[in-house]
């Protein structure tokens, strides 16, 4: 743990488990795997997406298909920054209408990154329905957001930050509570 | 790697890293060319206004498009003529669009530093989209991001730039972007169509077509305009096309995998040989398309964030 | 007008004085200079002590823009710029509106001097009609009414034939033909030197070549009449080589450099500011060493500073389209005094000569000595006084200057014409 890390609320096992759950409630939902699209909010929420799709694979035999969003082109705070954020590229290769959508992310906070995804996606084209999958809701909300598929619910201050730390980008698999 | 700058008047006054930061932004503008829908949010309610003192439909139209890809407002002021006789004077139109409250201005004009001025007297943003023959940052970026997207890197590149260097603000800018980028850069051309001390700029003269592409990466021809045969530049056309144009029987002798590049309107028969531009070796068209995403990924980052 | 100047340090070259003197003027005229001089109880005492007394200067190469362009300056408000930039007369070019090229416009500087100039005016007469170069003007009458010098300057005579018909037809009236070296179509369009900063900005050049040919061709046209040639505001090398070579050929030449061309160099116009646009124009570092050699070694005989006022309209703007010309009036003797007096480049003595003697003698003027019996035309300097240039504060209608927030010590303190204080 770094000096900031205030505790941690999942371990690498806890992590998995929550991700399986999620899958399973997908397709439950779902009524099979097939027609679900998995969309990830870069960065992040991308891998986590992967992560799923592999899951949702081993249990309906079938990969479901993923895609990757950036949001940055529809952020609601981009004139209040001193300079722009840096725009990394959407990849979504399957046809998004009238497919059930998951949008997964890391963290759900405000809601706002939501927001933007669900703008961006309408963009691409018009789902059928989308649902929301996170690791972490934090609770705090700034618009009516809610999510369909929950691994933890971790009620936080808001003067604390909450990090997602993965494999692939962090080298291990933990999710940390921090002081500002 | 975002911008903290309000205008973007050359591609002297970039760091390495802040054209990458460009070429990278605009790579993922490309996306939205592709998609049905070509519309983000991201610069609403944001007003950008074309002041073009020279005619030019393209270079305003993939403006134009960009800005409106990216939901801006863009209005279109067609001014002509220098400022001193022909009416208003650049400073007071400037002054009265200025009154409208624009968040950038793009501007081209036929005087060499006309953008400088108006950024020195603007709040908003200024966009050089071409002044006199100093400089067209905006091409040589769409150069620049054409190349990468063809080449997969651009450091280590040999590029040869032929034609009338002296009267061209796309050869300053190249020259200058990409030696930034670590790309050896060889200018061609008659003695009188390369400026004094050219060399200077850190790169190669050579006043022979052949041997200048022999080891080209890639070959941008410039326009030669009519007007240079007065003035005692080149004695005719038809010399010129024959000495300097490109043709495939001179490709030959290059590197099979040679770009063609021109920033275009292409003088077909005098720079390049109709089957040159029709062929293989030619990524002008995608010159065209990259020019819509880096204008789209400057918008969006002098326009969006709050200025400095 | 009597006036006793006490205490200053008289620097006159011409009567080889260099030394804590007073200077007594009655009827302003130069009555003595001496130590400790008995003056008339009663009379007016300026105490000179710790300042620099000297011969009135006189600025050879002036746009005093009446008649005609009264908005860019006048007579009243470009004398009184000279007044207060330390110079005691000035000699003002022909390119008004009517060009001075007949007696009756003259006439009328003069007259117009004679009312509202506060320092002494001589104008100088067209070469040819209009400034057209096509016809010479009426030398005669020109020299007659009171022309001290011919000159087409802001435009260059392209007509070889025509020159050498001006010069030959000017001798016998003993004035020089000043020359504004400028080969037209070598510098057509060009708004800057042509070199490696016009390369960079993307701006049409004239080269250093557009004013060498033309110097080259009116020196042998020179040697070819025996006329007075005066190549004015010298700004090249080569130029300066040529001077030098004829000069010691015995041809009958004289050159003058601005303060701008001996102190700024085409690297100033990277900004595209428009108040560095002039002609000819600022030049690189090779030339401007070259010029500052030449002023030492007297190859140039005395500074000039063109000024020529525009109105802000007319500068402000695109570079290309700005009007060429600064002003000068005010800025030279200060940036002379902390630019080359200062770090000693030049010292006092050769400072007065080249301001006052020489352009006194080059124009066979009155003035340049405080011989007895002179008008005392004197300028009084201040080499401690600290200055910040301000064109906001100019007493002349132009504002246009590269110097604009400069800072130095040395500056005029005092100019009298006559005897009488004509600033501050």
């Amino acid at each position: 743990m770094s000096s900031r890390d205030k505790a941690q609320v999942l371990d690498e096992t806890g992590l998995d488990r929550a991700l399986t759950r999620i899958a399973h409630e997908i397709v439950e939902q779902a009524g099979g795997g097939q027609d679900v699209a998995l969309v990830g909010i870069k960065t992040r929420g991308v891998t986590l997406a992967e992560r799923i799709g592999a899951k949702i694979a081993a249990i309906e035999g079938t990969k479901p298909s993923v895609g990757a969003l950036d949001i940055t082109l529809y952020r609601d705070d981009l004139g209040l920054k001193a300079a722009q954020p840096v725009v990394r590229s959407t990849e979504i290769s399957f046809p998004i209408k009238g497919r059930t959508v998951v949008l997964v992310d890391d963290v759900l906070f405000t809601g706002r990154t939501i927001r933007a995804a669900m703008d961006a996606l309408m963009d691409l084209g018009r789902p059928r329905i989308i649902r929301l999958a996170v690791l972490v809701d934090r609770g705090h909300r700034e618009l009516p957001i809610r999510p369909d598929y929950v691994g933890k619910n971790l009620p936080t201050s808001r003067r604390e930050t909450v990090a997602v730390l993965l494999r692939e980008h962090d080298g291990v698999d933990r999710v940390v509570i921090q002081e500002e | 790697m975002s911008w903290k700058r309000k205008d973007l008047l050359g591609m002297q006054d970039l760091d390495a890293a802040e054209i990458i930061g460009v070429l990278d932004t605009a790579a993922s503008m490309k996306e939205i060319a592709a998609r049905e829908i070509k519309k983000v949010p991201t610069l609403r309610g944001k007003t950008v206004v074309n002041l073009f003192y020279e005619s030019s439909t393209r270079t305003r139209t993939s403006f134009e498009i960009a800005g409106k890809w990216l939901s801006a407002d863009v209005i279109n002021f067609s001014a002509s003529g220098s400022s001193a006789d022909k009416g208003e004077s650049l400073l007071d139109t400037a002054r009265n669009i200025e009154a409208m409250s624009p968040d950038v201005v793009v501007v081209r004009h036929q005087a060499a530093g006309a953008p400088a001025l108006l950024a020195r007297h603007l709040r908003c943003g200024v966009v050089n989209a071409g002044d006199g023959a100093h400089e067209h940052p905006t091409q040589a970026l769409l150069d620049l991001m054409t190349i990468r997207e063809k080449k997969g890197h651009l450091e280590g590149l040999n590029v040869t730039i032929v034609g009338d260097i002296t009267h061209s603000r796309v050869a300053r800018s190249d020259i200058h972007g990409m030696r930034k980028m670590g790309i050896t850069v060889t200018v061609a051309g008659p003695p009188t169509l390369i400026p004094a001390q050219c060399q200077e700029l850190g790169v190669k003269v050579s006043h022979r077509l052949e041997e200048a592409i022999a080891h080209a990466d890639v070959i941008v021809m410039l326009r030669l305009q009519h007007e240079r045969m007065q003035g005692g530049f080149i004695p005719s056309l038809r010399e010129y096309s024959r000495v300097w144009g490109l043709s495939l029987a001179k490709l030959e002798h290059c590197r099979p995998d040679v770009l063609i590049m021109h920033p275009g309107p292409v003088n077909r028969g005098v720079e390049l040989a109709p089957e040159v531009a029709d062929s293989a070796y030619s990524v002008i068209l995608d010159q065209v398309s990259n020019g819509v995403a880096v204008r789209m990924a400057v918008l969006y980052m002098l326009a969006g964030s709050k200025s400095a | 007008m009597n006036v006793l100047i006490k205490g200053g340090r008289v620097v006159d070259p011409a009567g080889g004085i260099d030394a804590v003197q007073d200077v007594w003027i009655a009827d302003g005229r130069i009555h003595k200079v001496g130590r400790g001089l008995k003056a008339p109880a009663g009379i007016e005492t300026v105490d000179a002590a710790g300042k620099v007394v000297c011969p009135g200067f006189i600025d050879m190469h002036v746009h005093l823009r009446e008649p005609g362009f009264e908005y860019k300056e006048t007579i009243a408000s470009g004398t009184r710029a000279a007044a207060a930039g330390g110079f005691t007369a000035v000699a003002c070019m022909a390119n008004t509106f009517p060009v001075n090229d007949n007696r009756a416009v003259t006439d009328y500087i003069l007259a117009r001097a004679k009312v509202e100039g506060v320092v002494r005016v001589y104008p100088i007469g067209a070469v040819t009609r209009n400034l057209e170069g096509t016809q010479l003007a009426e030398l005669a009458e020109l020299a007659e009414a009171g022309c001290v010098a011919f000159s087409d300057d802001g435009k260059c005579v392209m007509n070889a034939e025509l020159y050498r018909r001006a010069m030959e037809y000017a001798l016998p009236f003993g004035v020089p033909v000043i020359s504004h070296a400028e080969d037209c179509e070598l510098a057509h369009g060009g708004a800057m030197h042509e070199g490696f900063v016009s390369t960079e900005l993307g701006l049409a050049g004239q080269p250093a070549a557009a004013e060498d040919v033309m110097v080259a061709r009116d020196i042998i046209l020179a040697e070819l009449t025996g006329a007075h040639l005066h190549v004015a505001h010298i700004s090249t090398a080569g130029a300066v080589r040529l001077v030098r070579d004829a000069k010691a050929r015995g041809v009958r030449v004289t050159a003058e450099v601005t303060p701008h061309h001996l102190l700024l160099t085409d690297e100033v116009v990277r900004s595209y500011d428009s108040n560095c646009k002039m002609a000819p124009p600022l030049r690189s570092k090779r030339d401007v060493e070259a010029c500052l050699e030449a002023l030492v070694d007297g190859t140039i005989d005395c500074v000039a500073t063109d000024h020529a006022p525009h109105a802000l309209s007319e500068k402000e703007g695109e570079f290309a389209e700005a009007a060429n010309g600064i002003v000068g009036l005010e800025t030279a003797v200060p940036l002379l005094l902390d630019r080359l007096v200062r770090p000693g480049v030049l010292d006092l003595p050769t400072l007065v000569t080249r301001l006052s003697t020489g352009p006194a003698r080059l124009l066979n003027l009155p003035g340049g000595s405080l011989a007895r019996g002179a008008a005392a035309d004197i300028t009084i300097l201040d080499l401690e006084r600290t200055w910040t240039v301000d064109p906001a504060a100019f007493r002349s209608r132009g504002r246009s200057t590269p110097f604009a927030g400069f800072t130095g010590a040395g500056a005029p303190w005092m100019t009298l014409v006559g005897g009488l204080k004509v600033a501050p």
